[in-house]
């Protein structure tokens, strides 16, 4: 295991060295280094965030490139928002969940980035920049939206704006966009999953699972009834105290009928489920679907009618960083979206803010099955050089602004949702 | 007091409490040997539960915890239906589990102790029930989601045998699964203590039992279950306070269905809402308290223990 990833490692350094000289161009343009290695060698930063963003190799990579020391800390949302207020000078850069920032809001954990230090921004999806997908359209607001979430203001960083302004919350860096697995073989094929409300559909009673983690499967419910018919929400990102309750209503009935059979909370548990045919719809995450097709059971990410469910994460250095430290925390940020950690994560199906940098690190054939939507060329391997998918194969949902650009709704933290977690706890002992 | 096997022995002296000396400098000899474990008990105890006593009190909104004197964590605790769902489901699982491993413990160790012949013999049995720990108890309840799922290997021989016709649902991801697991990871704790209270009774005695003409189960029931009482309450406190304290298997056990107090109150920790977190840990720790203190009360462990 080790050594086959530090192969993988070698070659994609020799394919990133020849890439960096064909590039080179690019890496004069975003400026490293600006800070002189020989004062910055002592100096060391830790990054913490969730398992999926914070990997050892993108921390690897970065030192090497940077001439300083980067540690990757994986850890839980809970701990990680816990040690951001508690004891914020235990990490250097925040990889932040966009959910979580309501809750660092005006807290002084984190700093305002000045829009000017981040110099990849003109070339970021406008998105993030302006809340609208390529083509121009505005993307939804229901949830914490982008355009929401990614701007100060003002320099007191206590309030969040709306819309553009010169003070970034965070570096966008990863994104994508989540639905619901299906068995194929064992719901009769992929096509007869099309709706959010096939999850409640009383044909797969016993074979359907949620995620047990009331913001993400409330609203995944909340789309499903929306898709039924039940009622509209107004936000399904920000309910009522009143939507909640006709929510939870709801599944408490179908928890009692026994239409779920279970809540997952880990990713292994999401694969196990499918995997073993215990579920046959549920939602999961983009690599969880791969993980239980590579143990060559088909698992489909079904592109549903009604749209995604989006998220996204971003960096952003902690208030206590000054001088030097701060300097390099910016040219880490920098260096994070200019395309090697693009490359590294395409390969487990997320987005970078900065599609462009990512495609130099990328093969065409790879760049073409992950971006494009195409089918593969080649077989498709992960980042550690295990086969992900075979040759011929398409990339469910398709093209990034076929799934990107059809976002229904945002991951979020509710208003009330101190009373949602309360609601909660009694569908979970009901 | 005949001690009959020195493995029990072992286990004996790890829970013997230092007979009574009256003197006074040995008084004061055995409040130093006392103090280091009271130094620890306090310092990462008492002042933790102490702290916890202080936030239960505590307001807050979404990112903090305010300091004040509120009741309202409590007030919410005692009117909402939930907290009697919990502790319904989280007392059931506790008695089950109790009655199960106590069946189970009690006789193990009547086996081991009356019926297997020769000390080595004795003792390679109980190393056998200890395999299992050998490796992580995540691993070993784990192991039991491939075993009862749908497709697993128990149904599957159910219907290879032509017993069933489909595969039992009930089996995993519900509160059988959930008792199943349980039971497993807990009977040895009901076991050990057994084994060893067992381990200590004359044997003379149920020879002298016998002798006057009490059949087999009278001997159990007013010789070896009596004498048996002390190992009994430790097992049992054992086990009910590990139910009742446990999120985990509950959670992976029942997929989630089914709740304990302890994972609601850890949803509560995950979206940061200490303060009811802490009340809900208050209200609990003086409920287990009350379970040991009334376990202790039938079962005067002390002193049988020193006898």
């Amino acid at each position: 295991m080790t050594r086959s990833s530090s192969e993988t490692t070698n070659k994609l350094n020799r394919r990133t060295l020849l890439k960096g000289a064909a590039a080179g161009g690019a890496v004069v343009a975003t400026g490293f280094p600006t800070v002189w290695a020989q004062n910055t060698k002592d100096i060391t930063l830790v990054h913490a965030g969730g398992s999926y963003a914070a990997i050892k190799e993108i921390g690897d990579q970065a030192s090497k490139d940077l001439g300083f020391k980067i540690v990757m800390q994986a850890i839980t949302d809970d701990v990680q928002l816990n040690r951001s207020l508690t004891q914020p000078q235990t990490i250097d850069i925040n990889n932040i969940d966009s959910t979580k920032l309501p809750y660092l809001l005006g807290k002084g954990a984190i700093a305002p980035i000045p829009v000017a230090k981040y110099k990849l921004w003109s070339e970021t999806v406008p998105l993030f920049t302006k809340g609208s997908y390529p083509n121009g359209n505005m993307a939804t607001t229901q949830g914490l939206a982008p355009i929401e979430a990614m701007f100060y203001a003002d320099k007191d960083a206590k309030k969040l704006a709306g819309k553009p302004t010169e003070f970034l919350t965070m570096i966008p860096t990863i994104y994508n966009a989540d639905t619901l697995g299906i068995r194929p073989d064992l719901v009769g094929g992929r096509d007869k999953i099309m709706s959010w409300k096939d999850l409640l559909d009383p044909k797969f009673k016993g074979k359907t699972a949620l995620v047990d983690y009331a913001p993400v499967g409330v609203m995944d419910v909340a789309m499903a009834l929306e898709a039924r018919g039940d009622f509209k929400y107004a936000d399904k990102g920000n309910m009522t105290k009143d939507e909640i309750d006709k929510t939870i209503k709801i599944m408490i009935d179908l928890k009692k009928g026994g239409h779920f059979r279970s809540f997952w909370s880990t990713f292994d548990q999401s694969v196990n489920l499918m995997a073993s045919g215990e579920v046959v719809v549920q939602s999961m995450w983009s690599p969880a679907v791969t993980a239980v097709r590579s143990r060559g059971i088909d698992c489909y990410y079904v592109p549903l009618k009604e749209g995604y469910r989006g998220w996204f994460v971003g960096l952003a250095p902690m208030a206590h960083l000054s001088g030097l430290k701060l300097d390099c925390a910016y040219e880490y940020m920098n260096w994070f979206n200019s395309g090697w950690q693009g490359g590294f994560i395409a390969k487990q199906g997320y987005y970078s803010a900065v599609p462009a940098t990512a495609k130099k690190f990328l093969t065409p054939e790879e760049w073409d099955y992950w971006y494009d939507g195409k089918p593969a060329a080649v077989d498709i391997k992960d980042p550690y050089g295990t086969l992900m998918e075979k040759k011929g194969t398409t990339r469910d949902g398709g093209a990034i602004w076929d799934r990107m650009g059809n976002i229904a709704c945002w991951n979020t933290v509710m208003d009330e949702d101190r009373y949602l977690t309360r609601r909660w706890n009694e569908f979970v002992s009901s | 007091m005949a001690i009959v096997n020195p493995a029990a022995d072992a286990f004996a002296a790890s829970g013997r409490a230092e007979p009574e000396v009256v003197e006074y400098p040995g008084e004061r000899a055995s409040w130093l040997q006392v103090a280091p474990l009271v130094l620890v008990l306090l310092l990462f105890f008492g002042l933790p539960m102490l702290v916890v006593l202080a936030v239960s009190f505590f307001d807050f909104s979404r990112t903090e915890i305010i300091p004040a004197f509120i009741l309202d964590n409590y007030i919410d605790l005692f009117r909402s239906e939930v907290t009697l769902r919990l502790y319904a489901s989280s007392l059931k699982f506790a008695l089950i589990v109790w009655v199960v491993t106590l069946v189970l413990g009690f006789n193990i160790a009547y086996f081991l102790v009356f019926h297997v012949r020769g000390l080595l013999f004795q003792i390679g049995l109980f190393l056998l029930c200890t395999v299992p720990f050998l490796t992580s108890n995540i691993i070993r309840m784990i192991s039991w989601i491939p075993f009862l799922g749908r497709n697993g290997i128990f149904n599957q021989a159910l219907q290879g045998a032509g017993i069933t016709s489909q595969p039992l649902e009930f089996l995993l991801f519900s509160d059988f699964a959930v008792i199943v697991a349980y039971v497993h990871l807990f009977t040895l704790f009901m076991v050990v203590p057994i084994f060893n209270s067992m381990a200590r009774i004359d044997k003379s005695l149920l020879e002298a039992a016998r002798d006057a003409g009490a059949g087999r189960f009278r001997v159990v029931a007013e010789v070896v279950w009596p004498l048996s009482r002390t190992g009994i309450a430790l097992g049992s406190i054992f086990v009910v306070t590990l139910v009742m304290g446990d999120s985990f298997v509950v959670r992976t056990m029942s997929g989630g269905q089914s709740a304990s107090v302890v994972s609601a109150l850890q949803n509560e920790v995950a979206a940061l809402q200490y303060p009811p977190a802490a009340a809900s840990a208050v209200i609990m720790v003086i409920i287990v308290t009350l379970m040991v203190a009334a376990i202790l009360r039938i079962v005067d462990v002390r002193r049988e223990l020193a006898g």
